[in-house]
């Protein structure tokens, strides 16, 4: 519960907002242009977007900036999709069936705490750094919140609605699709928006080690190039893209929770 | 013909080494067409009861039939409508309605002509394309009983229905359930712990008894009512106050303090 007298009208919050990024840029700007941090340990602001400018359209490390991005982003869908294709339809049965529960979850518990990073060497050996092998990492990343988004609506499903839908006559085969997986769409929508995240984090880490195209690696070769401008363009390129993502998901949750008359924050 | 038999339903709960008796000893005979209410303080297993007609929960022994068929499941000859009403969230009021239909593989034309209708009995027109959580709590459990009601059940199971309503909607309710009881008799099942909701829609009340449920006392309600011509009555407040009335809902009353009292 928050402090009643601090409510603020949403235009003032983002005045808040806007306010504590200057703050931010203003302390990065007066930390290097008084020399009290060296330029080569941090580039100042305003060289750092003209270098972020500039990688728009001149190759660096092979491609440029939007290139890179893409690589990286066809990475990022191709691990997402395949989280949500195993980790939703997992999620509901276990949520669904007793039986499956028991035997998956202390699997899937003794997995979920292992960094993403921690599977580079197999996910390298197993699967190539080529595509596979990203895939994989981002997979792990985003694997667990869409299995626990969508266990978690099924698991919760108010047992009347279940009733209900049985006295209507919903035949079995019939009640995952028809009641359960509609049921726990705001759970699910959760759980993607947290692997969303997740997911384009592990990327990002992915891609420092193992490919040789995407933004992890731009930002690898410019480490040894010793071009800590372009390092800090690509960790900004990285922030816009990764809230970009997750505004969009939030707009589609918002969506979601309205369409459903679900109040309050999301939990 | 769609009677509903309790025959000696006794319903035992085994938790944790602690045995419940939810229901002991219940035998009771719904009528084809008849309109039986059942009260009784909070605990004493009449939800437990409507739950076996249902097919929601199985009796420990006796057996419940209704139709002179056990009860070996759910099923949309025998309607639920539930006290915080369970419609599914996601859905329109008429996708609400109609899933019934759907289930049962009634040719489209034929289900939307049905769900015109019983909007229209239920009152409510335009609300056809609204989502559940943007209705009042008395226009969601309209159109819980419209679902209940499309499929044409012989049986409908009301487990509390206007619990969760406040006490102006409440009566609004009552009133047109007798409105809908006289063009469209059903045999119904009705669970509710206010005692003047029970005499003024039923035509049997069945008071039980607490800790093990078991019947106490099965009065009748339709005699009198027929012989006070209570139906002549527009309003529900113009029967609630005629003497009969009073008298029944009273002894009623008294019956269900008496259990108040009575140990455990």
């Amino acid at each position: 519960m928050r402090n009643r007298a601090l409510r603020l009208s949403a235009s003032a919050r983002g005045g808040l907002g806007l306010l504590g990024l200057a703050g931010f840029f203003g302390i990065w700007t007066a930390c290097s242009v008084t020399g009290l941090v060296s330029a080569t340990f941090l580039p100042d602001p305003v060289s750092v977007i003209a270098r972020l400018i500039t990688l728009l359209d001149n190759p660096y490390a092979g491609y440029t900036l939007p290139e890179h991005l893409t690589a990286s982003f066809f990475r990022y869908g191709s691990g997402l999709l395949l989280a949500t294709g195993i980790g939703l339809p997992l999620g509901l049965l276990m949520g669904w069936f007793r039986l499956i529960d028991d035997i998956i979850t202390p699997v899937f518990d003794g997995l979920r705490f292992i960094a993403p990073l921690a599977w580079v060497p197999f996910a390298a050996l197993w699967f190539g750094t080529g595509l596979g092998g990203p895939v994989l990492i981002i997979f792990t990343g985003a694997f667990p919140p869409v299995l626990i988004g969508a266990y978690r609506g099924a698991r919760l499903i108010d047992p009347q609605l279940v009733e209900a839908a049985r006295m209507l006559g919903t035949p079995h085969h019939r009640m995952l699709t028809e009641i359960l997986l509609p049921d726990a769409v705001p759970s699910i929508v959760s759980g993607l928006r947290v692997a969303a995240g997740l997911g384009w984090q592990s990327l990002i880490g992915a891609e420092l080690i193992v490919v040789s195209s995407g933004v992890g690696y731009m930002m690898v070769q410019a480490q040894s190039a010793v071009s800590t401008r372009t390092v800090m363009a690509g960790i900004i390129a990285v922030g816009l893209v990764g809230s970009a993502i997750d505004f969009l998901l939030r707009l589609g949750e918002g969506a979601v929770r309205q369409r459903y008359g679900v109040l309050g924050p999301s939990k | 013909m769609s009677e509903i038999e309790f025959n000696k339903v006794r319903r035992v709960y085994n938790a944790s080494a602690r045995v419940t008796v939810a229901v002991d000893d219940v035998s009771l005979t719904i009528a084809d067409k008849e309109f039986v209410a059942i009260v009784g303080p909070s605990g004493c297993g009449k939800t437990t009861c409507l739950r076996m007609a249902a097919g929601f929960d199985f009796p420990s022994s006796g057996t419940v039939q209704v139709g002179n068929r056990a009860v070996r499941g759910p099923g949309p000859d025998r309607a639920v409508v539930f006290q915080h009403f369970a419609l599914f969230p996601w859905m329109t009021v008429s996708a609400n309605i109609m899933l019934g239909l759907r289930n049962a593989k009634v040719p489209r034309d034929e289900a939307e002509q049905r769900v015109v209708k019983v909007l229209e009995l239920m009152n409510l027109q335009g609300s056809e394309n609204a989502f559940p959580h943007q209705l009042s709590g008395g226009m969601q459990q309209r159109v819980a009983i419209a679902r209940a009601y499309v499929l044409d059940p012989e049986v409908l199971l009301m487990d509390e229905p206007f619990g969760a309503l406040d006490a102006q909607t409440r009566v609004v309710m009552q009133e047109e359930l007798v409105r809908l009881a006289r063009v469209n008799p059903r045999t119904v099942l009705f669970i509710t712990h206010a005692v003047e909701e029970a005499v003024y829609l039923a035509d049997r009340v069945v008071v039980m008894t607490r800790g093990p449920g078991k019947i106490k006392t099965i009065i009748p309600v339709k005699p009198i009512r027929e012989s006070e011509a209570w139906d002549r009555k527009e309003r529900i407040e113009d029967v609630m106050t005629e003497p009969s009335f009073v008298r029944l809902r009273t002894e009623i009353w008294r019956l269900l303090r008496e259990e108040q009292k009575a140990p455990n």
